[in-house]
């Protein structure tokens, strides 16, 4: 790997991103009308002991959107790359399998946390969302969803050779995820296969890490932050290591 | 026991090349000398794309051995001295042509000078700004080449690099190809026109995934008694075992 590389081509994708503002502008506003859709829906509710149920559940499902986005945005990128002949190319030349990726990481890093830091504002300044913990720490959480996704979207393309099997495999990673992550029930509590089977997925550490603030235990979310930071950089070794110079 | 490299640009031995379960090219061998604009001629589907991906090393090879500029190594150093430009244009169609240029610039070391100087050989310097998807199939080719030209690679690899173009950009294109021969750039050119032969200083012969003949068109119109190219590849694809 070498910098002057994998920083030329952040800018590049950056460049190539810089031109398309419909993008741009979903991805920054996309996140923000949900969670107001959230926060509407729950603004006449509360929980059984008077509290806003707004708060719990916004502050935990914060993360999903900047994740989704950005595995979607990052996979089908990078397989445009490759189906337009570009990616052969830069695996001609004598930029490493590392730049690109790292790049491409990089690229896609700065807009997630724009993306998590616009979000995570909103929601706390706007939609007045209400957290035991420290905001940077939700803020610091959210990051880590987005880099996430970026991540995973990364190496999930490698996987793809169509634009359907990209698509698809946003649903595939993802989903699954969402459902063992102890949003809809206490990891705790589920059956030991899937408790076992959640404790080896990303999302439910972020999940943790939430729950950790929402009871004001800022200190507790490191072993978390540590976690996830070891997924996105497993991830992005598994881009590395999937993408090939020779194709058959 | 692995030839040496020896002084060719390229030095193929014994390549044999599987694709979707068949065999593409079979124990095939050739050489190509240095600073020679070489033409690899034949119809299309007989390999002539497998051939180059296994020269730029970007193809999986099943057996045999390929070397490029003396070298079997295909490192960083190896790769940053060959051009490849793939059949269809590949660079990014929402940069414009200068962005697309200074960031395969900035890929092999060279700076932006260098960047407009490309711009200026491939004839777009009015078109700098403008970005790809504006351009006609004939420009975004260029802007392909552009970027393969960009760092002065030693050897010049060239997927039909003149198919659909119109005659006086095809003549263009040959005089640009002649230059850089001239100044020893080595060149391999792949077409399906037969016509193209008299641009090239040698030809190699392709059909079926093998060489049918390897030399310079008075050499391959002599030993098959014809006229031209053409005649000359059917008299050779017509008698087996003549190559």
């Amino acid at each position: 790997m070498t910098p002057r590389l994998t920083i030329a081509t952040a800018a590049r994708v950056l460049r190539q991103l810089r031109r398309d503002r419909r993008t741009i502008a979903l991805l920054l506003m996309l996140p923000l009308l949900l969670l107001t859709l959230l926060w509407w829906m729950f603004i006449d509710t509360t929980g059984p002991s008077g509290e806003p149920i707004f708060d719990p559940l916004g502050a935990r499902l914060m993360g999903l959107f900047p994740m989704l986005l950005m595995f979607v945005i990052t996979s089908v990128t990078t397989l445009r790359e490759r189906t337009s002949g570009t990616m052969e190319r830069l695996m001609a030349s004598p930029t490493g399998k590392a730049d690109v990726v790292l790049g491409y990481a990089l690229a896609f890093g700065i807009v997630a946390s724009v993306q998590a830091l616009v979000l995570v504002g909103f929601t706390v300044g706007v939609l007045d969302l209400d957290i035991q913990g420290a905001t940077w720490a939700l803020a610091l959480i959210i990051v880590l969803d987005g880099l996430l996704g970026t991540a995973l979207g990364l190496a999930a393309s490698s996987l793809a050779t169509t634009e359907f099997q990209a698509v698809q495999m946003m649903p595939a990673v993802i989903l699954p995820q969402l459902l063992l992550s102890g949003l809809f029930l206490a990891r705790n509590q589920m059956p030991r296969v899937l408790e076992v089977f959640s404790d080896v997925l990303p999302l439910s550490y972020a999940i943790d890490a939430i729950n950790h603030l929402l009871v004001g235990d800022t200190g507790e979310i490191w072993p978390q932050v540590a976690v996830l930071t070891g997924f996105i950089v497993g991830a992005l070794a598994l881009g590395v290591a999937t993408l090939r110079r020779r194709t058959p | 026991m692995v030839k040496s490299p020896g002084h060719a640009a390229v030095q193929v031995v014994n390549l044999t090349v599987d694709r979707g379960g068949s065999t593409v090219l079979d124990s095939l061998s050739l050489e190509i000398p240095r600073g020679e604009l070489v033409g690899l001629l034949g119809p299309s589907g007989s390999g002539k794309s497998t051939l180059i991906r296994s020269i730029v090393g970007s193809q999986v090879i099943k057996s045999g051995t390929v070397a490029v500029l003396g070298t079997h190594d295909y490192g960083p150093t190896t790769r940053g001295r060959i051009g490849y430009v793939t059949q269809a244009p590949s660079v990014y169609a929402d940069l414009t042509v200068r962005e697309n240029l200074r960031y395969f610039a900035a890929l092999v070391g060279a700076d932006r000078e260098a960047a407009e100087a490309i711009i200026a050989t491939v004839g777009l310097t009015e078109q700098a700004s403008t970005t790809v998807t504006m351009l006609s199939g004939g420009q975004a080719s260029r802007v392909s080449l552009g970027a393969a030209l960009v760092g002065d690679p030693e050897l010049l690899v060239l997927d039909e690099p003149t198919v659909g173009l119109d005659p006086v950009l095809r003549g263009e294109l040959w005089t640009l190809f002649r230059e850089l021969a001239k100044a020893g750039t080595t060149l391999l050119v792949s077409s399906h026109v037969m016509d193209e032969a008299t641009r090239c200083d040698r030809l190699l012969f392709m059909r079926n995934g093998a060489i049918l003949a390897d030399g310079t068109l008075r050499e391959i119109t002599t030993l098959t008694g014809t006229d031209d190219a053409e005649a000359a590849f059917l008299a050779l694809a017509a008698g087996p075992g003549e190559s």
